[in-house]
């Protein structure tokens, strides 16, 4: 099968479906030039820096029949409009009785490890999926990015991709047909028999490294990627989990309130996959701090592939 | 163009149907039927009426969360929206929304909206809806002089006269937000003179005389559906009532103000108009009257007679039914 790059998979996916359907438009700061030279500048727009005005103007666009796609880049400017997202997007559907389709794909990027500092470094996807009525994506890999994308785009509601920066250049296996993923269904990403590894975005790929480490241990790792946040897919971990007894969770996001604890909650609380376990389940994930500048600090900061085995290791030992 | 006096009958009516709907409103709300927030419109009717008069069915509005008088203006069912206002399953938004946040988006209305200045960017993006389609639909944004202060006033206004979007931005500045005076917030003496920084026209007009609004507005919406570009309409009116209805926040704003605007009245004024220029009599108006209090009537009872929606509605319309295109 033919390799391409994360970023170029997202590209073909807006390209097929402004191809599929014209009432898709482009709204960001930047001309995304691939598609405003095959589509022209009506329907692909760069705004002004008005993050407020051009996420709630595609609220207008999707109110009105269109099928708007807003690149905000970075997850950092989302906070700019904080209440076109979180009050309007996400509300409209259900405070006016569900009587309108708002079809909206909002694209951020999210991570760390570019040295960007505290503004720019962030995983702020937990936040959104306490804000009911924003569906979620967080896609992996070049395969999952098209393929959700693309449904992002025919969805009837407002979704958020959460792309990770550190994944744009990364190359994975694309067919040439034409697919799409569901929302809701997480990727097994490696099977295994031990331990279940649920991992987000990059960290899936650390925790693919880790699992061949742990293999020459003679642990058994199974990946379980959600690839989409919001719905969760709580049935596959949860069934994962009843296999192997034992969870870890990955996420480079903020530890408090974060995914992994949304994750880790749903697996414990269901009695029969409880009373399984093993044992306790643990999250590596972003420490509580502003992401810093300085390299060392960085690093420090954020799940690696020694603090991934390291869960790993502690989970297997311990025995209820 | 000069207005028709049959067209002066029709917003004589809708101006007098939101006053009724409004009165009837707080009443129900004194009376102890109705909970949570009921901004009314009493006293800035002219401006709903003589605006809405320029639109089609299919043209767009965005409203704010003194929203019923738009409503009644683009079109909307008093019996739906009490519905909603009292709670109920038949209300526009099957009791979810409230007073706050009716929609009719069969009618170009696009919603009510709890935050200040937040429909400026929804409406934009409906202009720019209207301007893809390719007709001569428009799309017009109501708002108070609360939302100039607001940074999405300023992106709006902006895009849309970048991209020459068909809208008209209609700044309903009844002169306080809450108890703050606009005079102090602001630093422009007027939200029209803003218009400048965007290169669209911005007209000061009177809010409370409904032919100065029609007649304004009418260039404003003429410029949209021809495709010259957006517009800044600042109408100055007065809210009667406090910022909302109950004891939650106090009036703080002088008394004698209020009463001085009560002798611009709009509807009062056009009730004058009416009679004498002698498109209505007396007995004409007292019927007019009559039959729209029966109109509000019907609508309560119909409020009060729907039934209420049952706990795990709730939990529908998070998504839209539509699921993947």
């Amino acid at each position: 099968m033919r390799k391409i790059a994360y970023e170029e998979a997202a590209m073909e996916a807006l390209q097929e479906e402004f191809r599929r359907d014209d009432k898709t438009v482009h709204l960001a700061t930047d001309m995304n030039e691939p598609l405003f030279e095959e589509f022209g500048g009506e329907r692909v727009r760069s705004t002004p820096i008005s993050e407020s005005a051009f996420v709630g103007a595609a609220i207008g666009l999707a109110g009105s029949g269109f099928r708007p796609i807003v690149d905000i880049r970075m997850a950092t400017f989302g906070f700019v409009a904080m209440d076109q997202l979180m009050n309007q997007a996400a509300k409209i559907t259900y405070m006016f009785g569900g009587q309108a389709e708002f079809p909206i794909l909002y694209r951020m990027t999210v991570g760390t490890g570019m040295s960007m500092a505290a503004q720019h470094s962030i995983n702020p996807y937990p936040m959104y999926m306490n804000i009911p009525g924003l569906k979620i994506i967080l896609p992996s890999t070049p395969y999952d990015v098209k393929g959700l994308l693309k449904t992002a785009i025919r969805d009837n509601n407002p979704v958020i991709s959460f792309e990770h920066m550190g994944l744009g250049e990364f190359v994975g296996e694309v067919p040439e047909d034409e697919y799409t993923l569901p929302l809701g269904q997480a990727s097994l990403k490696k099977e295994g028999s031990d331990i279940t590894i649920v991992a987000l975005a990059k960290m899936m790929h650390l925790s693919l490294e880790v699992a061949e480490e742990m293999e020459r241990e003679g642990i058994s790792v199974e990946i379980i990627d959600p690839r989409t946040l919001m719905p969760l897919d709580r049935e596959s971990i949860k069934a994962s989990v009843m296999k192997t007894g034992r969870l870890v969770v990955v996420d480079e996001a903020c530890r408090t309130c974060g995914t992994a604890g949304e994750i880790i909650s749903s697996v414990v609380e269901d009695i029969k996959v409880f009373k399984n376990l093993k044992a306790s389940p643990k999250r590596v994930a972003g420490l509580d701090v502003p992401v810093p500048f300085s390299i060392p600090m960085e690093k420090y900061v954020v799940p690696d592939k020694v603090k991934i085995a390291s869960a790993i290791r502690v989970v297997m030992a311990d025995n209820f | 163009m000069p207005i028709k006096d049959e067209d002066l009958n029709i917003m004589f009516r809708k101006m007098l149907t939101i006053r009724r709907f409004e009165e009837r409103a707080i009443q129900e709300y004194q009376n102890g039927n109705l909970y949570g927030f009921i901004h009314s419109y009493i006293g800035q009717e002219a401006i709903a009426v003589g605006v809405c008069s320029h639109l089609r069915i299919d043209d767009r509005i965005v409203s704010n969360h003194r929203g019923h008088g738009h409503c009644i203006a683009k079109g909307a069912d008093m019996k739906r929206m009490m519905a909603e206002i009292f709670g109920k399953k038949t209300g526009y938004c099957k009791g979810k929304g409230g007073s706050m946040h009716i929609a009719d988006f069969k009618i170009g209305m696009l919603g009510a909206n709890g935050i200040v200045g937040a429909g400026l960017p929804i409406a934009t993006g409906s202009a720019l809806a209207a301007q893809l389609e390719g007709g001569d639909r428009i799309s017009v944004v109501f708002f108070g002089d609360g939302a100039c202060g607001e940074g999405t006033f300023h992106e709006s206004l902006n895009i849309a006269s970048i991209w020459k979007l068909p809208i008209v931005f209609v700044c309903e500045n009844n002169m306080y937000g809450v108890n703050t005076p606009t005079s102090y917030s602001m630093a422009a003496e007027n939200v029209a003179d803003r218009a400048a920084a965007y290169s669209m026209p911005g007209v000061f007009a009177d809010g409370n005389n409904l032919v100065t609004v029609y007649e304004t507005t009418e260039k404003a919406v003429n410029r949209a559906r021809t495709g010259e570009g957006p517009s800044l309409i600042e109408f100055q009116t007065y809210r009667w009532r406090a910022h909302f209805e109950g004891d939650g926040m106090p009036d703080l704003r002088p008394e004698d103000e209020l009463e001085e605007w009560k002798k611009k009245c709009p509807v009062a004024s056009m009730e004058r108009q009416l009679l004498e220029t002698g498109l209505m009599d007396t007995d004409e108006l007292k019927a007019l009257d009559a039959e729209i209090i029966a109109q509000v009537q019907e609508a309560v009872e119909f409020a009060k007679q729907s039934p209420d929606p049952d706990p795990e509605d709730a939990l529908e319309d998070i998504f839209s039914k539509q699921g993947v295109n």
